[in-house]
């Protein structure tokens, strides 16, 4: 029999998953208990809880170390992504609070999946075998489908949700089938083992069961042929939720996906490596054309975040660790732009209406000129202009492409960076150059908060890039 | 237990199953489907038992008797499913229906030939440990090596649990409710009056 001592270490590096299970599991409780009132005091006690679970991912050491019989896995990647994945869900929790007011859906349930959804996203990450896999993406999952109808009697709202789930559980079936098929093959289901048994020789079974496991997972991280739900989920959803979309569970399916390409199939590189570039062509290349016609400033940043994703895929098709640092620079600075976007969203209402057609946005420089300048400096990060934080992110993944020859798909990422910057630029012109409408309500203390930290971060990014740049590329190290 | 008993009570519980499974199908009411499909159930947990299976034999019956099967019923009873239209056209598609079948059974008959022809096919039966029971080797298993699997599994459920009643669970306010404290505080002068009726005249 093994005394608790004994046990300690097995399940150690495991302790930020357990503390927010554990604090999941108590909150459910109370909530119940106290029943609607409680919310208030349950979003406290929830950021509180993704707070210390923050404190404890810092505290634990980059170095490799299993848990669970090697299901479950700790490492300086892991522990970056966790990182970001942490702030995404404590940043939308802080701008939520007025928009749920706002729409009386101040339900002690929103916070509580968030944490639940936060609790799936950091298992994917360190998800090691094809089962952890498959639990965390599925944990996640179901809370991001619930929340995406949070606003339930909002029919674009449960449209969004709906949609959301039947094409979501179409991937996971897609991905199930895949990793159905690669056990057949190899026999393992840990990503060790499944490198191990195709470093022998690769067959025609393992090859379809990649290619359905990479369908799955493009499907989660909405790039392109797989995106089809990513406009009508974020327009559908209620605000935050879509700002929350755009950082976490994107952050952690794209660390799941770096994962299984780089640790069970990191010899059969050709194989992976011609899914990878033409998702990332298609990705950049919809972002950019798709985007240009939308009036809907939700819709448009759906087709942002296609072509974003596209960017990212860019640095993972590199297969270097110069290439990985890439992406998870690029992820870290997207994950700040992309909320300082959707704060200054929720910034425009008048009243408790929110507005979502971009045309609202004219004159912003004369009626809100603080709000206005964030805006414009977020849309110029995420259009890539130097010396803006968004500029430094496309040119790691970029020059990473171009390190490891991959010439062409570098030179497609350029082309449609500057045909994507059209529809940025245009946001900018309504902003600065069209005649005023009516003011805004002043938004709360915590949008403006957001937006301007945001703001702040792009613009200075280029004075200290070092310690995440450092950081990104001491995380991807620890994969190879 | 004694070989020709165990064979016997094979017999039973397989032509009740094989029986039950054919009412299910044909039954006119879907009251009885389901019935049928309760009784096909208890018998496969039956065959479960002679296999020495008794932890499945326990989970088929609470989990597809004690839910699956009842919660069939109630949607059979609630929804009023209009099974008479639904079983329209069965001739139209029944050629359709027996080529699926006999792909099937194509199949199953291949899968089997070969397993029997070939040489190479593993045929050892795993050695079961008798010293424990069902239960207590699935659950030696269950909270140890896959205690990661077993709990974030748990998980997912109680999310599906969350969001169900997230997103359709209304409170609503203009419903009288039962106040069983404010019954009991009920005294006979609160609760009763007593009044004068002049003849003639109502109240």
């Amino acid at each position: 029999m093994s005394s608790p001592l004994t046990v300690l270490p097995v399940i150690a590096p495991a302790i930020p998953e357990l503390f927010t299970g554990v604090g999941a599991l108590v909150l459910v409780l109370f909530g119940a208990v106290f029943g609607e009132k409680s919310y208030a005091f349950v979003r406290w006690l929830v950021m509180l809880v993704l707070a210390v679970a923050l404190i404890l991912v810092y505290l634990s050491s980059g170095v490799r170390v299993e848990a669970f019989n090697g299901a479950f896995v700790l490492d300086g990647f892991a522990r970056f992504m966790k990182i970001a994945v942490l702030w995404g869900s404590l940043i939308t929790l802080y701008i939520a609070d007025s928009y749920l007011k706002d729409t009386k859906r101040q339900a002690f349930e929103f916070p509580l999946l968030i944490l639940i959804a936060t609790l799936g996203m950091m298992l994917m990450i360190s998800a090691n075998d094809l089962i952890a896999l498959y639990l965390g993406l599925e944990l996640s999952s179901l809370s991001l489908y619930v929340i995406a109808s949070f606003d339930r009697d909002n029919v674009k709202s449960t449209e969004a949700g709906l949609k959301y789930f039947v094409l979501g559980a179409l991937s996971s079936g897609m991905l199930l089938y895949g990793a159905s098929l690669i056990y057949g093959m190899t026999g393992a289901v840990s990503f060790a083992g499944i490198a191990k048994a195709l470093s022998s020789g690769v067959s025609v079974g393992a090859i379809f069961g990649l290619v359905f496991i990479l369908a799955g997972l493009a499907f989660k991280i909405s790039a392109v042929p797989f995106h089809m739900w990513t406009p009508d989920v974020y327009e559908g959803a209620p605000t935050p939720v879509t700002a929350f979309f755009a950082a976490g569970p994107k952050i952690a399916a794209v660390a799941l996906l770096v994962r299984v390409i780089e640790q069970a199939f990191p010899g059969i590189e050709t194989q992976w490596q011609q899914v990878i570039v033409f998702i990332a062509i298609a990705s950049m290349g919809l972002g950019a054309f798709a985007a240009i016609g939308q009036k809907n400033i939700k819709r448009l940043l759906a087709y942002s975040s296609i072509g974003h994703i596209g960017y990212v895929l860019v640095g993972l098709a590199a297969g270097t660790p110069d290439g990985v640092a890439g992406v998870a620079t690029y992820l870290a600075i997207y994950l700040v732009t992309s909320f300082g976007a959707f704060a200054c969203v929720l910034a425009m209402n008048r009243n408790g209406h929110y507005f979502e057609d971009i045309n609202e946005l004219a004159g912003l420089s004369r009626t809100n000129p603080a709000l206005a300048f964030a805006f414009a400096m977020l849309m110029f990060s995420l259009a890539g202009v130097p010396p803006l934080a968004g500029f430094f992110a496309k040119w790691y993944v970029f020059a990473a492409a171009v390190n490891a020859k991959l010439y062409p798909l570098a030179i497609i990422g350029v082309v449609t960076s500057v045909v994507g910057a059209y529809y940025y630029l245009r946001i900018v012109k309504i902003i600065y150059f069209d005649e005023p409408r009516e003011a805004f309500t002043p938004a709360p203390v915590a949008i403006r908060f957001v937006a301007s930290v945001a703001a702040l971060l792009v613009l200075a990014f280029v004075l200290a890039p070092a310690p995440l740049v450092n950081a990104a590329s001491h995380a991807a190290k620890s994969l190879f | 237990m004694d070989m020709s008993v165990a064979q016997a009570f094979f017999y039973l519980f397989s032509a009740v199953m094989i029986g039950s499974a054919i009412m299910v199908i044909v039954a006119r009411n879907p009251v009885h489907s389901v019935l049928f499909l309760i009784l096909a159930f208890v018998n496969a947990a039956g065959l479960f038992l002679l296999m020495g299976a008794e932890f499945l034999a326990m989970i088929l019956i609470v989990v597809y008797v004690g839910a699956v099967a009842v919660l069939f019923l109630f949607v059979v009873m609630m929804l009023d499913v209009d099974f008479a239209e639904l079983k329209q056209g069965f001739a139209k598609h029944l050629p359709l229906g027996i080529i699926l079948g006999l792909i099937l059974f194509v199949e199953l008959a291949m899968v089997i030939g070969t397993y029997l022809v070939s040489t190479d096919a593993t045929r050892t039966t795993p050695q079961l440990d008798t010293s424990v029971s069902n239960t207590e080797a699935l659950g030696r298993v269950l909270y140890t090596d896959y205690v990661y699997y077993f709990q974030t599994a748990g998980l997912v459920l109680l999310v599906a649990m969350i969001g169900a009643i997230v997103l359709t669970l209304h409170h609503r306010t203009n419903v009288k409710r039962q106040n069983i404290a404010a019954q009991v505080a009920r005294t006979k002068e609160t609760a009763m009056e007593v009044r004068k009726v002049a003849p003639g005249q109502g109240l």
